[in-house]
């Protein structure tokens, strides 16, 4: 169903429909765009919605083109493309359609359920070797990583490890089904995923981002009221000049309806 | 008379018909084998092109540039000592030629937490002045900055000389981190070495399953067995290799965990023996193969001797189709050296120099898979991947040829 509605709306948009908008960026955030696009364009007869992925980066590059009218980023647009959209003489209005929380998950037999965020980076970084040093068990710690080319594994090494280089040679993992894979089956593992990835299989540690005085668990009221520390923003950059013509639909992602769906997703709404 | 004549010109004309079709079905087949050589030139001069293009490549990413203080005396820093200082494991300017000074690294992006966008200005032309402050007023700072904001003249700055990546950056690194900043580290020594030891263990785990089940086949199975064994190998060398992946990471992982007790499972042992499975195919096809060629006069003049079978297998057969189990075990090792999927999924992927097999460890295809979808094209990393494709190839050419000459001999002997 969702293949057809999207090969009418590239058919339609190659006729000129009048109010087609294209939706290109973060893979991340591709399900997201998806499904609130789907559900746009059922109370929307009349209009047309493409989405397609291919990283943050794509999508912002595909804006300053103008091969696109909204793009989808799971980070905060780098200095150099917001450069380059000056130099084109571009001005991009930035808009939070939703948030993501990371969950840092250990093996479920583990005792050790909370960690700092100074704790997170020695162990990330190959300081911190051992369980027994964080007050666990006599045993080896396995750091789980993502694949350099993730946004994720981008963002968990700035906000956690505040840019500093994870350790030379940490398991990198294809995937985040990976992830939750080896986790549930390493005794002494630990990685990092998103909320809506987390189940029985792992279990996930309360985090604390200052010094260890407040440790909170992460979930998605506590991702809400800003207590939950490891969030990243998914963001929808449009130019100002197309206002009038994604305005509907960015609207209608910022809805109660449209929030809904965030929340269905597993990912945490902007209110 | 006359019929005659029509009967031998229309013979004539479909002769004229059957030749002139025969040339273009030959002019046919000797351009598409120019093309095809064409092609596969081109594919390498490209792989070559791009790969090498690499050690034009600045050693800080491209656009940027590192700067100091200009009282402090550190003139050039290399990529290591780059990594490690904006790692704050170098602390102090001591450590690489400069004074007894606490060293304060510096990104681009911090400087929009001193100034607000306003004092920067519309189009951030106040930004060069600002770094100038920041960079000029603190002789401890380290600053990683974009060129096109340097101050006019470099005025109140000094840019540190950091170089070009060099051959010996690239083969004799010990780091691989591609998206590090400032300074990516492109070590392909522990990939390089972790192909070759994953395979190297791998056709030393098949050799002998496989040369079993290859004697087991030609000499002692009746015509019954081997028409089932037969094609069950043969499926066996159908499954796509992310089946053999996931096969490998939901059973094979845990079972090597438990069953040596080690702290992970996504070890090269793991790799190890999901490409010994699925090089067994390949061995044990071509082996039996070389081996039931041998002619049927040899083993009867070995068993009218009176020799046993066993000893007419060992002594006459396997002697006999010795080129051909090489070239078995040749192209088994090319299988397991170019595989890229089951091995991204058990081995763990991780950039250690191979020292044990129940250490993770990373491969050149897993590599080149997981990371050049994301690598921007035409970047430094994209260029590395690409050289760790020339490796790669390097190493299959190699294979490739001597299982050529090997069967070569073979074809001599007979």
């Amino acid at each position: 169903m969702k293949k057809i509605v999207f090969s009418l709306c590239l058919l339609a948009c190659s006729f000129g429909a009048a109010n087609a908008q294209k939706i290109k960026g973060s893979d991340t955030v591709l399900p997201l765009s998806q499904k609130e696009a789907e559900n746009y364009l059922k109370k929307h007869a009349d209009a047309v919605v493409t989405v397609t992925g291919g990283g943050s980066g794509v999508g912002i590059s595909a804006l300053l083109e103008g091969t696109t009218d909204i793009a989808q980023a799971s980070r905060r647009m780098k200095f150099d493309e917001r450069n380059k959209l000056k130099a084109a003489g571009k001005t991009v209005k930035e808009v939070i359609v939703a948030y993501d929380a990371l969950a840092v998950v250990v093996h479920p037999s583990n005792p050790v359920k909370q960690l700092t965020r100074e704790q997170l980076e020695g162990i990330f970084t190959g300081k911190i070797t051992n369980w027994k040093e964080l007050g666990g068990k006599d045993l080896k710690i396995v750091p789980y990583s993502r694949e350099t080319s993730s946004g994720t594994y981008e963002f968990f090494k700035s906000s956690v490890l505040k840019n500093r280089n994870y350790m030379s040679g940490i398991m990198s993992m294809p995937a985040t089904g990976a992830i939750v894979q080896s986790v549930s089956q390493t005794p002494g593992a630990i990685g990092y995923i998103g909320l809506a990835y987390l189940s029985d299989e792992v279990q996930a540690v309360k985090v604390s981002y200052d010094q260890g005085v407040t440790f909170v668990a992460p979930s998605i009221a506590h991702a809400k009221d800003q207590t939950y520390p490891i969030v990243r923003p998914l963001y929808y950059y449009y130019e100002m000049q197309s206002e009038a013509l994604v305005k509907p639909f960015v609207d209608y992602v910022l809805s109660a309806e449209g929030q809904k769906t965030v929340a269905d997703l597993g990912y945490v709404t902007i209110k | 008379m006359k019929t005659d004549l029509r009967k031998r010109f229309g013979r004539n004309s479909y002769r004229r018909a059957a030749a002139w079709l025969e040339q273009a079905v030959e002019g046919l087949f000797t351009f598409s084998g120019w093309i095809s050589i064409v092609i596969v030139l081109l594919i390498t001069v490209f792989l070559f092109k791009e790969g090498f293009g690499l050690f034009q490549a600045p050693t800080v990413e491209k656009g940027y540039v590192l700067c100091v203080n200009p009282s402090n005396k550190v003139e050039r820093l290399d990529g290591a000592q780059i990594k490690r200082i904006f790692d704050y494991e170098i602390t102090s300017w001591n450590e690489v030629g400069g004074d007894e000074l606490e060293i304060r690294p510096f990104r681009f992006e911090e400087i929009f937490d001193y100034y607000s966008d306003e004092e920067l200005g519309a189009d951030y032309e106040l930004l060069p002045e600002k770094l100038a402050e920041v960079i000029g007023g603190d002789e401890s700072v380290v600053a990683f900055v974009p060129e096109q904001y340097l101050p006019q003249d470099r005025a109140g700055i000094k840019v540190v000389d950091t170089g070009h990546i060099t051959p010996g950056d690239f083969f004799g690194g010990r780091e691989w981190l591609p998206t590090s900043t400032p300074a990516a580290r492109f070590g392909a020594l522990p990939l390089i070495l972790g192909t070759l030891w994953v395979s190297f263990f791998a056709i030393l785990i098949a050799l002998p399953l496989g040369m079993g089940v290859a004697i087991y086949m030609s000499e002692l199975a009746g015509e019954r067995m081997r028409k089932v064994l037969k094609p069950a190998i043969e499926l066996l060398a159908g499954i796509p290799s992310v089946v053999y992946g996931f096969f490998g990471l939901v059973v094979i992982v845990p079972l090597v965990q438990r069953a040596f007790n080690l702290p992970v499972g996504e070890t090269a042992f793991a790799g190890c023996l999901i490409l010994a499975i699925m090089a067994l195919p390949t061995i044990i096809t071509v082996a039996e193969d070389a081996m039931r060629n041998t002619p049927r006069a040899m083993r009867e003049a070995s068993l009218s001797l009176g020799a046993t079978q066993w000893q007419t297998i060992y002594r006459v057969v396997i002697p006999y189709a010795s080129s051909g189990i090489s070239a078995a075990i040749v192209l088994g090792i090319g299988r397991a050296v170019g595989e890229t999927m089951a091995v991204l999924m058990v081995t763990g992927n991780a950039a250690v120099m191979p020292t044990s097999l129940f250490e993770p460890i990373r491969t050149i295809p897993a590599t080149i898979a997981a990371e050049l979808g994301e690598a921007p094209a035409g970047g430094a990393h994209y260029q590395s991947l690409f050289l760790l494709g020339c490796i790669l190839f390097l190493i299959t050419l190699v294979i490739s040829v001597s299982a050529e000459l090997i069967s070569k001999k073979q074809r001599q002997v007979v």
